[in-house]
This record gives structure tokens, sequence and C-alpha cells, in this order.
């Protein structure tokens, strides 16, 4: 592709990788998950309290580059990753959909989201916040080039870890 | 609650809360202690409102008029730096009809306004204005109504603490010997200065707010809760080999050391990397010039045998009743509180030297989260193990007693996986508790 010319992308090309992504995570395909990541992929959840603030300057809750995700997926899938184990379910919806901008292969997009997350024993937690992920054109479909989770809570508080994948 | 009885020759003793006898090598606690709101409510009187509770850090309120809101000891707080640049604590709330004063999470004011008739305060808690004052008999003493502070708020080395006791001692004689575990963490900065970095991890946990003491001095747990942690390590490069020496449970060695009053730690030889200036993979073949550097001018400050405990041991420090300081992967301080008897509520903060350079403090921060927090590959599965404890403690009527006397029988050291700072600390809580001052002694001069 010629550095200079943005790709073309539609909201519903963005919705469909969006939707299929969160598909995979709520049935525990985190193997295929992973495949959808970039090379460089990064993934961060900053504090609530400091949500504009900066993995290098700030205590995030999370801050992985493409080597911790991949140490993350294979502690979640492992039975003794106790937090998760039996595995949580999940239900993600996700709306608000919004490219926010296009810069080559390069496509920012926002999403509002509430995740649903069970535990035996009636413990139920709703994650809610807005998504700002970038995405990497790659043939019909996108790579996961940097996930941005915003949790809106003014504290984590209730909903305790974030020992699964946003 | 005050009946405990002696016996054995000071070797035994039986409570309500504890039954300990040392020749049996025998520790149990009464599940009750984990579960009741009772005992929740004698907490909060005999041991929330007597003991010195931490409240800030200085490096928080750099400028006059800085400000921070929080909860401590379960009373809305704020923690504030005056115009003249003196650290004060005052309960939030307004001496006319009570609301909170403050509802900022942070910030900087020279005034704080209560929404609600409009009185004013300065940020030293002097009440400035009365909305309609001249409705007041010359009775009414405008300077009798600033902001009303804890009965006690000292510090050591920029660590704040409030005690609700008039007639407590100073915090540095509570502090005892913890004060030598704190300089160890202090010592890390060449000018004796940390600072709280931006960004609070606050989280509940649905568990007794006792074993968060617990767990976190609790090292026989990390091969079992914490296996996805050590093959992280272990798949990052870092030597974790089971241990040569059979009392062990971990690669390396360490000891639980009981400081006083209550307060207590682990002292161990670090295998897992610390920030300060002990490389591992994990911080990049780039680091390792700047933290020789770093290691070098410790050397220097120190002496090498100090040198080596601040580079090359990890501590995980309690200082009671509710306040605990984690210098291992990083340094974490973690504070927490009962919100019933069956849920807590975490605050933790990273601590960092104030003249470290930006990759210094990035990679502080990483290795903060490859252990600690919510999002951390460690912390999430002691929250679980925590609630999963507390879930089982329904049963307690019918299997009533903990049983905590691993290592009893050792006579000399301690270590970190045996079960003496939990000891102590139950010894220190049930002596609070039920006026028994008769815990066997044997053990604590061990």
């Amino acid at each position: 592709m010629n550095a200079h010319s943005n790709v073309t992308v539609t909201r519903a090309e963005v919705e469909d990788f969006l939707f299929h992504e969160a598909a995979l995570l709520d049935e525990w395909k985190l193997d295929e998950w992973e495949a959808l990541l970039a090379d460089d992929a990064t993934y961060f959840v900053p504090p609530n309290d400091v949500l504009d603030g900066g993995h290098g300057d700030t205590l995030f809750i999370i801050s992985d580059d493409r080597e911790r995700l991949r140490q993350r997926i294979i502690r979640i899938k492992d039975p003794n990753c106790h937090a998760e184990y039996p595995h949580s379910r999940t239900c993600r919806l996700i709306t608000n959909v919004r490219i926010l901008g296009v810069e080559g292969d390069l496509v920012t997009v926002a999403a509002n989201f509430v995740c649903y997350r069970y535990r035996r024993h009636q413990r139920e937690f709703a994650f809610v916040g807005s998504y700002r992920n970038i995405l990497r054109k790659s043939g019909s479909s996108f790579l996961i080039k940097e996930r941005r989770v915003f949790l809106h809570a003014h504290e984590l508080g209730k909903l305790g870890s974030v020992s699964f994948v946003l | 609650m005050g009946e405990n009885t002696n016996s054995a020759g000071g070797r035994a003793a039986q409570g309500r809360f504890v039954i300990e006898d040392l020749d049996k090598g025998m520790f149990l606690l009464n599940r009750e202690a984990l579960v009741s709101q009772d005992v929740l409510h004698t907490e909060v009187r005999k041991i929330f409102s007597k003991c010195w509770i931490y409240v800030g850090h200085s490096s928080e309120l750099k400028n006059p008029g800085d400000f921070h809101t929080r909860k401590v000891a379960g009373r809305p707080v704020i923690f504030a730096r005056d115009a003249k640049g003196q650290v004060r604590c005052f309960f939030n709330t307004c001496r006319h009809r009570g609301a909170l004063v403050c509802t900022e999470r942070k910030g900087n004011r020279r005034r704080f306004n209560c929404v609600y008739h409009g009185w004013i305060y300065n940020n030293d808690g002097a009440l400035a204005r009365v909305p309609g004052d001249e409705a007041y008999t010359d009775a009414f003493d405008q300077s009798a109504y600033g902001l009303r502070t804890p009965a006690k708020f000292e510090q050591y080395k920029d660590f704040w603490f409030l005690n609700l006791d008039a007639n407590a001692p100073s915090l540095i004689d509570y502090l005892g010997k913890a004060t030598e575990y704190l300089d160890l963490v202090v010592d890390q900065s060449p000018s004796g200065t940390m600072e709280v970095i931006s960004g609070t991890q606050e989280y509940d946990v649905q568990a007794n707010w006792k074993l968060m003491v617990e767990n976190s001095v609790d090292d026989y747990h990390l091969p079992s809760t914490h296996s996805t942690w050590l093959n992280y390590m272990a798949n990052s490069g870092v030597k974790v080999e089971p241990p040569k020496d059979a009392a062990l449970v971990l690669p390396t060695k360490g000891l639980a050391i009981d400081l006083g009053n209550g307060h207590f730690t682990t002292d161990n030889v670090n295998f897992r990397g610390r920030p300060v200036a002990a490389w591992i993979p994990i911080y990049g073949e780039s680091a390792k010039p700047e933290m020789a550097e770093i290691r070098k001018e410790i050397v220097e400050r120190c002496g090498p045998e100090r040198a080596r405990r601040i580079c090359d041991t990890n501590r995980n420090l309690v200082i009671f009743p509710n306040l605990v300081l984690n210098d291992g992967s990083s340094v974490t301080i973690r504070t927490f509180y009962p919100d019933g008897a069956g849920k807590m509520q975490v605050t933790a903060w990273a601590l960092g030297t104030k003249e470290e350079s930006e990759a210094a403090r990035a990679r502080r921060l990483d290795a903060f989260l490859t252990f600690y927090g919510p999002g951390g590959f460690a912390t999430p599965d002691d929250v679980e193990a925590l609630e999963l404890v507390q879930q089982g403690l329904a049963n307690w009527e019918d299997d009533q007693w903990s049983e905590m006397s691993r290592g009893m029988g050792r006579e000399h050291e301690q270590l970190n996986s045996d079960e003496h700072h939990l000891r102590t600390f139950w010894r220190q809580w049930n002596k609070l508790m039920t006026g028994a001052d008769n815990a066997p002694q044997a053990e604590a001069a061990e």
C-alpha cells in the first residue's frame, strides 16, 4: 500500500470485527483472539482516577506489550489462574461505534461497552466503559494494534479484579 | 470477651478467639473473628480508634493548597497542605450541619466551601465565612468552628498517620522497630525522598480485612496460589528453581520477623528481581547500565552490607493494623478498611524515588504490574483465595477453628513460609480486643 493513501473503511466493517473479537473473548477462544493481535499490539487499562495518564509515569491497572499479552493469555488459560477458574462467564455489549480517524492502514475506533462478568454464587460484575482501539487493516479484516480500555466508574470498587481480557 | 486463661507455666493460653499451646505446637483461631459483625464493631472501637492509621504521603501534596479527599479509618478526611506549607488532616464534615465540605478527589484550593449553606473554610481548617452572620448572637464564636482534626496526626519520613485516641503513644514509639524496615524502603532514594506515583488502585475484596493482613506476609501460599506467576517468571528467563533446602517453599530463603506492637515483616533473599537495582530479563538488556549505576550509588552511600539489604532483599511489611508496604517486584503502599465483616475496600499506590529517570520510573511501574494490582499476574489470585476463604467461612459454626501452627516447632529463626508472623498479628489483635496479655512468650523471643 502507498504510505500516503488511507485505507477505505466503513463502520459496518469495523463493527463486524469488534463483534467477532468480543464473541471470541466471551467464548474463551483465546488462541483465536490472540491471532487477531498485531505483532506490536499493546493493551492498556489506565487507573480509574487518571484515565488520560501515560503508562510510563502513571500506575495503570494493565499495561501490556505484545509479549506480556502472550503471557497474560498463557496465564488465563491455566486452570491455576484461580481468579478465572472455573472460567468467568462474560457477555459483552458493544455499541456507539465511531471511526475517529484513518491514517494509512491504521483506523482509530471508539466504542462503548458493557461487559457483564459472572462467577458462581451469584457474583455478578458489570464493567462499563469505552474502548479506543487502533486497528490495522489486514486483507479484508483487521488486526488489533492497540486496545485502550477506559473504565467509567470512579474507582474499580466492587468490580474487584480485571483478571480476564476486557 | 475477657475470659482468657493461661496455663502450663505460661506456655499455653486459651481464650474466646485464640487457643495456643507451645508444647503441643497448637495455634487455633476462632473463625468467628472473621465473620462476626459484633467483632467488627468492637474492632472499630478497640483497634481502629486506638491505633495509628495511615493517611497519606507528603509527596501527594507538592504545593501549598494541594489536597486529597479519602476515607481513613472509615472517616472521610481531607489530607491537605495549607497556604503556609503545613500538612494537615481534617474530618471532611461541615461544623454547621455535617455535609462534606470537599467533594473533589484531589486538587488545589485556598478554601473549602460547603454547598449546603455556604460555610467556607480556609485550607488551614479555620472557618473563614458564615453567610448572614448578623443573624447569630454575640455568643457565636466563629473561631471555635474550624474543621475538626483527628486527635493526633504525625509523620515518619513523609508517611502520615492519624490517631483518633488523644492518649495514644507517639507515632515513633508506636512504629518502634518497624522504622528499620521503612528506612530500607526510603533508602532507595539518594536523598531519602520517595514519592507516590500518579494512579490509584481502589478495589473491593469480598473478605474480612484481616485476611488481607495474613495474605500480605504469608509466603507459604506462593507456590499454590501463584503458580501462574512463577511460570511467567520462568518463561521470562528468571531463575525459578525448586529450593534445595526441604524446609523452604520458595527458591530463596526468607525470614519472618516480629517487630513488636503487632508489626511484622518478611525479609527474603531476592530471586524475583527488584526495579531498584536487581536486574532480571523482564527489565530488558538496555536497563542494565542504569541499574548498575543506581546500585553503585547505593553502595557508596550506604555501604555494601546495607546496600545488599536495600537491593537484594524483598520485604512485605505490615504496620498494625492495616498498612502494608510490599517492597518486592516494586514498592506498593496498600491499605484497607472493612466495609462489613465480609468485605474490605483496598487502596494501593506505587512508590518510587524522587530522583529516578523516566526510564527507571517506567521500569518500576511495569515491574509493579507483573505481580501486583487488579490486573497483575498475582494479586487477582490472592483476591480469589481470600474470597474463597470468606465463602468457606459460612461453615464457621460447624467448623470453628482455623489452624495456624506452621513453624511453631522451630526453636531459632522463623521462615517467611511459616505462620509465626500471622500468629504475631493475631496475638496483638487478641490483646487489643479482649485485654488478654497472656500469650505464651517463648515464641515471641525466638
